[in-house]
C-alpha cells in the first residue's frame, strides 16, 4: 500500500471514531445524568433537596469520550498481535520480568532510605513491581513448556502432564512449609494474618469451590444455594458442641434422655466434624428430591430460595439458633485432645512450648489443608469410579444416562449429598475456627462468590478450582495490603470497598478472554493408549 | 415356528387428545431383526418409547422373556400378581410397562439407541463404552463406597470392562480413536458408536431408531453387515426402525408397517413389499391406482 492510500484509508478512520466516541458520549450523557448529575441529599433540617454535580458530570461524559476516541484509534490488530507474540515468547517475558524485579529493588531500596509519604509509595509500588515479576515468571514458564513441548506430540503430551504432576507436587509442598515459612519470614505475631487471612481463608473457600464442583462441575446442576450446607454444618457443630441433642424436653429429671457433648471435652470438634458433614449430607439430599425435575434456570432460581431459606429460618428461629445474635463460644479444636490453652495442659506446657495464639492458628491450617486434600482426592477417586462417570454423563446428556441404565434420580442425589457433605464439613470448620457463627456468614454473596470460583476456575477443573480461589479470595485480602492505594486516592479511600467492582470486572474480563473458565480442558477419567485432554468445544455444561 | 422374545398387547398411548398408538399388538422373534416402518408420524418412535419405559402406556402389555420360551405360561398369572416381573432358574418374564426406565436396561436387558444420536459429546469413545457398564462396575465398586478405598476387585473389574470396550472399539473400527471426544467422530462413526454402546449393557433386544439415518449408501450397507453379525454372533434380537428401505429390506426377517398408530400389515419383507396398504399409506393413493403407481416405482 502506498503512503497516499495509506492516507485516505486513515481519514474516514478518524471520521469513524469520532462518529463512535460521540455516540459512547451521548450514551454516557444519558445514563449519568440521573445518575451523577442529580443527587437527592438531606440537608440539616432533614429535608430533601437536590443536588446537582454538574462538573463531575462533564468529567464523567468526557472520560467516556476520550477514552472510546482513543480505543477507537489504537492499531489494534498490530497491539493484539504484538500481545500474542509477547505472551508466547518466553524470552520476551523473561526481559519484562527482569525489568520489573530491577524495579520492585530499586523502588524497595528507595523506601528504605526515605521516609513519610514517597517512602509509602516506593514500597507500594515496589510490591507491585514484585508481583508483575511472579506474574511474568509463570508467564515465561508457561511460554516455554508451550513452545518446548507442543500438544500436538504424543511425547510432548506426555512431557507436560509429567510435568503437571510435578507442579502439583511442588504446590503441595509449598502448602504444606507456608506456615512455617511465614513464622520464619514474619515472626509470631506477624504471621497470624497470614497464615489466618490468607492461608486459612483460601483453603476454605478451595474446598467449598471443590465440593460444589462435584455439582456443578461434574454432574451439571447448577447450585445457586451452596452456602446452605455451610450453614448447616456450621449450625450443626456449633449446636451440638453446645446444646448436645435437645432430647432434654422429654424428660426433664434426672436420668435425663439426653445427648450432651461436654464430657467430649476437647474431643468436641473431631466427633462433630463427622457429623456436621453427614447432616448437611441429609440435607443436600433433602433439597436435592424437590429439585430432581428441575432443569437450567428454574434449578438455578430454586437452589438459590433453599440457600435463602434456611438462612430465614436460621435468623428467626431465635429459640434455637439465637437469631441475627448467632451463636457464641463455640468449643475450639483441640490438638487430638490437648487444648490451645495457656497455662496447665494446654498445648504449649505439655510441649515445653511458650503459650503463643499462632499454635492454634498453625493447627487450624493444617486441618483445613487436611481436609481440603480429602475433599480433592475423594472427588479425583469418585471420578474414576462409575458413579463419577455417571455425573459427567449426567451432564453430558441425561436421556443417554436413562437409556443405559443409569438411575438419574439416585445419582443427582448422591451428588448434591457429596457435595454437600464437603460443604459440611467446611462449615463446622468454619464454626470451630471463629468461635462465633451468625446468619451474616451465609448470605446469598457466599454463594455466588463460590459459584463465581468454580465458574472462573473452569467448570470440572480441581487446579483451576483452586487457583480461581487463590485468585478470587487471596486478591481480595490482598486489597487490605494495598495502602499505596490509600497515598494516592487519600486517606478516606478504602481499597476493600471496591472488591465487588474488581471482581465484576475480572470475570467479565475472563468470560471475554476464556469463556469456559481458566482451565477448561476435560481430563479423561481413563485412557486406553494415550492420555488426550478434551477440548472445551465438545464438552457440555449441563442443563442448568 | 414361532418364537416370540417380545411380545406388545393391545398397546395405546394417548397424548391427551392425541392417539399416538392404538391397540398395537405385534411381536419381535428371537434371532431375528424386526423392522418397524410407516410413514412420518406414524407411532414408531412412541412404540420405543414405551418399550423402553420412556412413556408409560395408557393402556396394554409389553412382556419380554428371558431363557426358556415355557415361560410365556406364566404371563397371565404374572399381569394378575400386579408385578414386575418373575425370575427363575430356567427363565424370566418382565412386564416392561411396569418397569422404569433404566430396570428395563438393567433388569430385562433392553438397549436401545436415539433417532437423534445421543452420545457423550465431552467423553471419550472410551468412557462413553464405560458408562455404558455402569450397572456391574457399579456393583464391582460396592456401589462406590469399596471402591473408595480401591479394593483390587474393583481395578479387576474395570479392567474386564475396558477389554470389553477394546474388543466392541475393534469391530466397528474405532480402536485408534478410543481416546478422542465421542464428539470429534464423524457422523457416521458416531452412529456405530451408539450402537456398541447400546451394545455394552448386554442387551437380549436392541432397539434401534434409524440407524441409518443421515448415512451415505455405503456406510449404510456397512451398517447393515453390522446388524446382521449382532444378530448372528451375538445372539441379540433387533427391533429396527427405518426409512432406508434398502437397508430394511436386506436386512429384515420380519416387517410390521404402522400408520397412525395402527398395524396395517405384517410379515416377511418380501410380504410387506407387495402390500396394497402399505404402498397406499407410503405414496399416500387411491387403490385402484396402485397398479399404476406399482408399475411405475417397478414393483
Amino acid at each position: 500500500m502506498t503512503a497516499e492510500a495509506s492516507k485516505h484509508a486513515s481519514r474516514p478512520d478518524i471520521v469513524r471514531a469520532l462518529r463512535a466516541a460521540a455516540f459512547t458520549g451521548l450514551v454516557a450523557f444519558g445514563l449519568l445524568l440521573p445518575l451523577i448529575a442529580f443527587r437527592a441529599i438531606h440537608d440539616i433540617r432533614n429535608e430533601l433537596v437536590l443536588e446537582t454535580r454538574w462538573p463531575l458530570f462533564a468529567a464523567f461524559v468526557a472520560s467516556a469520550f476520550v477514552g472510546q476516541l482513543i480505543w477507537q484509534l489504537l492499531p489494534r490488530d498490530r497491539l493484539k498481535k504484538m500481545l500474542a507474540e509477547f505472551s508466547r515468547s518466553p524470552r520476551k517475558l523473561a526481559a519484562a520480568a527482569s525489568t520489573c524485579a530491577l524495579a520492585a529493588i530499586i523502588l524497595w531500596i528507595v523506601g528504605t532510605a526515605g521516609f513519610g509519604a514517597e517512602a509509602e509509595i516506593a514500597f507500594g509500588l515496589s510490591y507491585l513491581f514484585a508481583f508483575a515479576t511472579i506474574a511474568f515468571l509463570i508467564g515465561a514458564a508457561a511460554a516455554w513448556v508451550t513452545t518446548r513441548y507442543p500438544t500436538s506430540s504424543a511425547p510432548g503430551r506426555e512431557r507436560r502432564h509429567q510435568i503437571g504432576i510435578g507442579l502439583r507436587m511442588a504446590g503441595l509442598g509449598f502448602l504444606i512449609a507456608y506456615p512455617l515459612m511465614m513464622l520464619w519470614l514474619a515472626g509470631s505475631q506477624g504471621s497470624i494474618k497470614w497464615i489466618d487471612n490468607f492461608g486459612i481463608q483460601i483453603l476454605i473457600y478451595v474446598m467449598l469451590g471443590w465440593g460444589l464442583n462435584i455439582v456443578v462441575g461434574l454432574a451439571g446442576l447448577l447450585d445457586l444455594g451452596y452456602v446452605a450446607f455451610y450453614a448447616v454444618g456450621a449450625y450443626s457443630f456449633a449446636l451440638l458442641a453446645k446444646n448436645g441433642l435437645p432430647f432434654i424436653a422429654f424428660a426433664s429429671e434426672y436420668p435425663y434422655l439426653a445427648v450432651d457433648f461436654y464430657q467430649l471435652g476437647p474431643w468436641a470438634f473431631w466427633v462433630l466434624l463427622p457429623i456436621a458433614g453427614i447432616l448437611a449430607a441429609f440435607w443436600g439430599i433433602l433439597l436435592g428430591f424437590p429439585v430432581l425435575r428441575l432443569r437450567g434456570d428454574y434449578l438455578a432460581i430454586v437452589t438459590l430460595a433453599f440457600g435463602e431459606i434456611i438462612r430465614l429460618v436460621l435468623i428467626n428461629w431465635v429459640d434455637l439458633t439465637n437469631g441475627y445474635a448467632g451463636i457464641s463460644g463455640v468449643p475450639r479444636p483441640s490438638f487430638f485432645g490437648i487444648p490451645f490453652i495457656e497455662g496447665e495442659g494446654g498445648f504449649a506446657a505439655r510441649y515445653g512450648l511458650k503459650f503463643e495464639a499462632i499454635h492454634r492458628t498453625i493447627f487450624l491450617y493444617y486441618v483445613i489443608l487436611v481436609l481440603a486434600l480429602i475433599t480433592a482426592l475423594v472427588t479425583i477417586r469418585l471420578r474414576r469410579l462409575p458413579i463419577g462417570r455417571a455425573w459427567e454423563a449426567l451432564r453430558e446428556n441425561e436421556i443417554a444416562c436413562r437409556a443405559l441404565g443409569i438411575n438419574t434420580t439416585t445419582t443427582k442425589l448422591t451428588a448434591f449429598a457429596i457435595g454437600a457433605m464437603f460443604g459440611g464439613f467446611a462449615g463446622s470448620f468454619f464454626a470451630a475456627r471463629q468461635g462465633f457463627i451468625s446468619p451474616e456468614s451465609f448470605t446469598f454473596m457466599e454463594s455466588a462468590v463460590i459459584v463465581a470460583i468454580v465458574v472462573l476456575g473452569g467448570m470440572g477443573s480441581q487446579i483451576g478450582v483452586a487457583i480461581a480461589a487463590i485468585i478470587m479470595i487471596g486478591g481480595t485480602e490482598l486489597m487490605r495490603e494495598l495502602d499505596v492505594l490509600k497515598v494516592i486516592f487519600g486517606k478516606g479511600f478504602d481499597p476493600t470497598q471496591y472488591r465487588m467492582l474488581l471482581f465484576g470486572l475480572g470475570m467479565v474480563l475472563i468470560m471475554i478472554w476464556k469463556p469456559r473458565g481458566l482451565i477448561s480442558k476435560r481430563q479423561p477419567s481413563v485412557f486406553l493408549k494415550e492420555r488426550k485432554a478434551v477440548s472445551s468445544a465438545h464438552v457440555r455444561e449441563g442443563h442448568g | 415356528m414361532s418364537d416370540p422374545l417380545l411380545r406388545v398387547e393391545h398397546l395405546t398411548m394417548r397424548f391427551g387428545g392425541l392417539v399416538a398408538i392404538n391397540d398395537l399388538s405385534i411381536t419381535a422373534e428371537r434371532g431375528h431383526i424386526t423392522a418397524l416402518i410407516g410413514p412420518n408420524g406414524a407411532g414408531k418412535t412412541t412404540v420405543f418409547n414405551c418399550i423402553t419405559g420412556f412413556y408409560k402406556p395408557t393402556e396394554g402389555r409389553i412382556a419380554l422373556r428371558h431363557g426358556d420360551a415355557a415361560i410365556w405360561n406364566e404371563l397371565d398369572a404374572l399381569t394378575g400378581e400386579g408385578r414386575r416381573s418373575r425370575v427363575r432358574r430356567d427363565g424370566a418374564l418382565f412386564l416392561l410397562e411396569r418397569m422404569p426406565d433404566f430396570e428395563v436396561v438393567r433388569k430385562a436387558r433392553v438397549a436401545r439407541t436415539f433417532q437423534n444420536i445421543r452420545l457423550f459429546p465431552g467423553m471419550t469413545v472410551l468412557e462413553n463404552l464405560l458408562v455404558a457398564q455402569h450397572t456391574p462396575l457399579m456393583r464391582a465398586s460396592g456401589w462406590t463406597v469399596l471402591g473408595l478405598f480401591g479394593v483390587p476387585s474393583y481395578g479387576k473389574a474395570e479392567r474386564a470392562a475396558i477389554e470389553k470396550a477394546r474388543a466392541w472399539l475393534d469391530r466397528i473400527g474405532l480402536i485408534d480413536r478410543a481416546d478422542d471426544p465421542a464428539g470429534d467422530l464423524p457422523y457416521g462413526a458416531q452412529r456405530e458408536l451408539e450402537i456398541a454402546r447400546a451394545m455394552c449393557t448386554d442387551p437380549v433386544l436392541l432397539c434401534l431408531d434409524e440407524p441409518a439415518a443421515g448415512l451415505n449408501p455405503s456406510e449404510s450397507a456397512k451398517l447393515a453387515r453390522f446388524l446382521r453379525m449382532l444378530r448372528n454372533e451375538h445372539a441379540t434380537s433387533i427391533l429396527l426402525i427405518e426409512h432406508d428401505m434398502s437397508v430394511v429390506m436386506e436386512i429384515s426377517d420380519h416387517v410390521i408397517v404402522l400408520d397412525h398408530g395402527v398395524k396395517i400389515a405384517d410379515g416377511p419383507p418380501d410380504a410387506v413389499r407387495n402390500d396394497q396398504k402399505v404402498i397406499a399409506a407410503y405414496l399416500g393413493v387411491e387403490d385402484d391406482e396402485v397398479s399404476k403407481v406399482e408399475a411405475e416405482v417397478g414393483l
